[in-house]
Protein backbone atom coordinates (compact mmCIF):
# COMPACT_ATOMS: atom_id res chain seq x y z
CA UNK A 1 0.00 0.00 0.00
CA UNK A 2 1.45 3.38 -1.02
CA UNK A 3 -0.36 6.69 -0.80
CA UNK A 4 0.05 10.43 -1.28
CA UNK A 5 -2.24 12.43 1.01
CA UNK A 6 -3.00 16.09 1.60
CA UNK A 7 -4.41 15.71 5.09
CA UNK A 8 -2.78 14.65 8.35
CA UNK A 9 -1.16 11.21 8.12
CA UNK A 10 -2.85 8.54 10.23
CA UNK A 11 0.23 6.51 11.16
CA UNK A 12 -1.68 4.37 13.65
CA UNK A 13 -4.26 3.60 10.96
CA UNK A 14 -1.47 2.56 8.60
CA UNK A 15 -0.07 0.25 11.26
CA UNK A 16 -3.49 -1.32 11.79
CA UNK A 17 -3.96 -1.90 8.08
CA UNK A 18 -0.54 -3.50 7.57
CA UNK A 19 0.15 -5.53 10.73
CA UNK A 20 -1.25 -9.05 11.23
CA UNK A 21 -1.02 -11.58 14.05
CA UNK A 22 1.68 -13.60 12.27
CA UNK A 23 4.10 -10.65 12.40
CA UNK A 24 6.63 -10.71 15.22
CA UNK A 25 7.91 -7.20 14.48
CA UNK A 26 6.17 -4.00 13.43
CA UNK A 27 8.47 -1.06 12.73
CA UNK A 28 6.78 2.30 12.26
CA UNK A 29 8.89 5.20 11.02
CA UNK A 30 7.51 8.71 11.06
CA UNK A 31 9.43 11.51 9.36
CA UNK A 32 8.42 14.76 11.03
CA UNK A 33 8.94 18.39 10.10
CA UNK A 34 11.71 20.14 12.08
CA UNK A 35 11.23 23.72 13.24
CA UNK A 36 14.78 24.61 12.25
CA UNK A 37 17.06 24.17 9.26
CA UNK A 38 20.57 25.48 8.73
CA UNK A 39 20.21 27.82 11.72
CA UNK A 40 16.93 29.32 10.50
CA UNK A 41 13.51 28.95 12.08
CA UNK A 42 11.16 27.01 9.82
CA UNK A 43 7.53 28.18 9.88
CA UNK A 44 6.23 25.43 7.65
CA UNK A 45 7.08 23.27 4.65
CA UNK A 46 5.31 22.79 1.38
CA UNK A 47 5.63 19.44 -0.34
CA UNK A 48 5.07 19.24 -4.09
CA UNK A 49 5.16 16.10 -6.21
CA UNK A 50 5.01 14.85 -9.75
CA UNK A 51 2.12 12.79 -8.51
CA UNK A 52 1.68 10.13 -11.20
CA UNK A 53 5.42 9.40 -11.21
CA UNK A 54 5.77 9.66 -7.42
CA UNK A 55 3.09 6.99 -6.94
CA UNK A 56 4.82 4.68 -9.42
CA UNK A 57 8.18 5.27 -7.76
CA UNK A 58 6.74 4.67 -4.28
CA UNK A 59 5.30 1.40 -5.53
CA UNK A 60 8.73 0.46 -6.94
CA UNK A 61 10.36 1.25 -3.58
CA UNK A 62 7.75 -0.96 -1.89
CA UNK A 63 8.32 -3.82 -4.33
CA UNK A 64 12.09 -3.54 -4.04
CA UNK A 65 11.86 -3.57 -0.22
CA UNK A 66 9.72 -6.72 -0.41
CA UNK A 67 12.15 -8.35 -2.83
CA UNK A 68 15.32 -7.56 -0.94
CA UNK A 69 14.24 -7.89 2.70
CA UNK A 70 12.64 -10.73 4.66
CA UNK A 71 9.50 -8.74 5.42
CA UNK A 72 5.88 -9.75 4.91
CA UNK A 73 4.60 -6.31 3.94
CA UNK A 74 5.45 -2.62 3.92
CA UNK A 75 3.18 0.42 3.58
CA UNK A 76 4.17 4.00 2.79
CA UNK A 77 2.23 7.27 3.09
CA UNK A 78 3.74 10.62 2.07
CA UNK A 79 2.03 13.92 2.71
CA UNK A 80 1.79 16.77 0.17
CA UNK A 81 0.93 20.45 0.60
CA UNK A 82 1.55 22.53 3.71
CA UNK A 83 2.99 20.70 6.74
CA UNK A 84 3.86 22.38 10.05
CA UNK A 85 6.70 21.60 12.47
CA UNK A 86 6.00 18.52 14.56
CA UNK A 87 3.63 17.07 11.98
CA UNK A 88 4.32 13.85 10.17
CA UNK A 89 5.40 14.21 6.53
CA UNK A 90 5.95 10.52 5.85
CA UNK A 91 5.01 7.27 7.58
CA UNK A 92 6.38 3.82 6.79
CA UNK A 93 5.29 0.56 8.41
CA UNK A 94 7.33 -2.60 7.80
CA UNK A 95 6.21 -5.92 9.24
CA UNK A 96 8.18 -9.16 9.47
CA UNK A 97 8.55 -12.32 11.49
CA UNK A 98 11.72 -10.88 13.03
CA UNK A 99 12.82 -7.36 13.89
CA UNK A 100 16.08 -7.05 11.95
CA UNK A 101 14.42 -7.26 8.54
CA UNK A 102 11.67 -4.83 9.55
CA UNK A 103 14.17 -2.23 10.82
CA UNK A 104 16.35 -2.62 7.74
CA UNK A 105 13.45 -2.45 5.29
CA UNK A 106 12.22 0.76 6.91
CA UNK A 107 15.63 2.38 6.59
CA UNK A 108 15.97 1.14 3.01
CA UNK A 109 12.58 2.64 2.06
CA UNK A 110 13.34 6.03 3.65
CA UNK A 111 16.68 6.24 1.87
CA UNK A 112 15.18 5.26 -1.50
CA UNK A 113 12.30 7.70 -1.13
CA UNK A 114 14.68 10.54 -0.34
CA UNK A 115 16.79 9.85 -3.42
CA UNK A 116 14.38 8.55 -6.07
CA UNK A 117 10.77 9.66 -5.58
CA UNK A 118 9.89 12.95 -7.32
CA UNK A 119 8.73 14.92 -4.27
CA UNK A 120 10.20 18.29 -3.27
CA UNK A 121 9.94 20.41 -0.17
CA UNK A 122 10.08 24.16 0.13
CA UNK A 123 11.06 25.61 3.50
CA UNK A 124 9.29 28.77 4.60
CA UNK A 125 11.05 31.06 7.11
CA UNK A 126 10.14 34.43 8.67
CA UNK A 127 11.72 36.09 5.65
CA UNK A 128 11.52 34.09 2.48
CA UNK A 129 11.41 30.53 1.29
CA UNK A 130 13.85 28.09 -0.31
CA UNK A 131 13.42 24.88 -2.29
CA UNK A 132 15.41 22.09 -0.69
CA UNK A 133 17.39 20.04 -3.18
CA UNK A 134 18.44 16.59 -2.15
CA UNK A 135 21.03 14.05 -3.01
CA UNK A 136 20.37 12.07 -6.16
CA UNK A 137 23.45 9.92 -5.97
CA UNK A 138 22.72 6.40 -7.06
CA UNK A 139 20.33 7.31 -9.84
CA UNK B 1 5.25 16.15 -33.15
CA UNK B 2 3.65 17.57 -30.03
CA UNK B 3 5.21 17.20 -26.59
CA UNK B 4 4.10 18.30 -23.16
CA UNK B 5 7.01 19.36 -20.96
CA UNK B 6 6.66 19.69 -17.19
CA UNK B 7 8.89 21.67 -14.81
CA UNK B 8 8.86 21.01 -11.08
CA UNK B 9 9.84 22.84 -7.90
CA UNK B 10 12.81 25.21 -8.42
CA UNK B 11 12.70 24.64 -12.18
CA UNK B 12 9.10 25.87 -12.32
CA UNK B 13 10.21 29.00 -10.43
CA UNK B 14 13.11 29.54 -12.84
CA UNK B 15 10.99 29.22 -15.97
CA UNK B 16 7.93 30.88 -14.47
CA UNK B 17 5.76 28.02 -15.67
CA UNK B 18 5.06 24.43 -14.72
CA UNK B 19 4.16 23.25 -18.19
CA UNK B 20 4.86 24.07 -21.86
CA UNK B 21 3.59 22.58 -25.09
CA UNK B 22 6.39 22.04 -27.57
CA UNK B 23 6.45 21.20 -31.26
CA UNK B 24 9.52 19.04 -31.88
CA UNK B 25 10.96 17.43 -34.98
CA UNK B 26 10.78 13.63 -35.24
CA UNK B 27 13.54 11.46 -33.75
CA UNK B 28 14.71 13.94 -31.17
CA UNK B 29 16.03 12.93 -27.77
CA UNK B 30 15.23 14.30 -24.34
CA UNK B 31 18.64 16.00 -24.37
CA UNK B 32 17.64 17.87 -27.54
CA UNK B 33 14.34 18.88 -25.96
CA UNK B 34 16.26 20.24 -23.00
CA UNK B 35 18.57 22.21 -25.30
CA UNK B 36 15.57 23.74 -27.08
CA UNK B 37 14.04 24.82 -23.77
CA UNK B 38 17.35 26.02 -22.34
CA UNK B 39 17.52 28.37 -25.34
CA UNK B 40 14.06 29.68 -24.45
CA UNK B 41 14.76 29.79 -20.69
CA UNK B 42 18.51 30.54 -20.36
CA UNK B 43 18.41 30.23 -16.55
CA UNK B 44 17.85 26.48 -16.98
CA UNK B 45 21.29 25.83 -18.43
CA UNK B 46 23.29 26.11 -15.16
CA UNK B 47 21.08 23.35 -13.70
CA UNK B 48 21.76 20.94 -16.55
CA UNK B 49 24.00 18.62 -14.54
CA UNK B 50 21.65 18.20 -11.61
CA UNK B 51 18.42 17.81 -13.58
CA UNK B 52 16.82 14.37 -13.82
CA UNK B 53 14.68 13.54 -16.82
CA UNK B 54 11.47 11.58 -17.06
CA UNK B 55 9.46 10.37 -20.04
CA UNK B 56 5.83 9.45 -19.40
CA UNK B 57 6.40 9.27 -15.62
CA UNK B 58 9.50 7.04 -15.87
CA UNK B 59 13.11 8.05 -15.34
CA UNK B 60 14.90 8.54 -18.64
CA UNK B 61 18.29 9.74 -19.86
CA UNK B 62 19.30 12.53 -22.25
CA UNK B 63 19.69 9.84 -24.94
CA UNK B 64 16.12 8.61 -24.58
CA UNK B 65 14.16 9.21 -27.82
CA UNK B 66 10.83 10.98 -27.50
CA UNK B 67 7.62 10.24 -29.40
CA UNK B 68 4.58 12.23 -30.43
CA UNK B 69 2.31 12.87 -27.45
CA UNK B 70 4.99 12.17 -24.82
CA UNK B 71 4.99 13.88 -21.45
CA UNK B 72 8.56 14.90 -20.65
CA UNK B 73 9.49 16.14 -17.18
CA UNK B 74 12.54 18.00 -15.88
CA UNK B 75 13.13 17.24 -12.22
CA UNK B 76 15.50 19.00 -9.82
CA UNK B 77 17.17 16.78 -7.18
CA UNK B 78 14.32 15.35 -5.12
CA UNK B 79 13.90 16.24 -1.44
CA UNK B 80 10.92 14.30 -0.11
CA UNK B 81 10.75 12.45 3.14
Amino acid sequence: MVQLVRERIDAKGLRERIARPEDGAVVLFEGTVRNHSGGRTVKHLEYHAYESMALQQLEEVREEALRTHAIRDIGIIHRLGTVHPGECSMAIVAVASHRAAAFEACRFAVDRIKSAVPIWKKEFYENGAVWVEGDTMGL
Amino acid sequence: MALRVLFFASLADITGTSEVELEASPNVTIGAVFATLAARFPLLEPHRKSILFARNSRYATPDTPVQDGDEIAFLPPVSGG
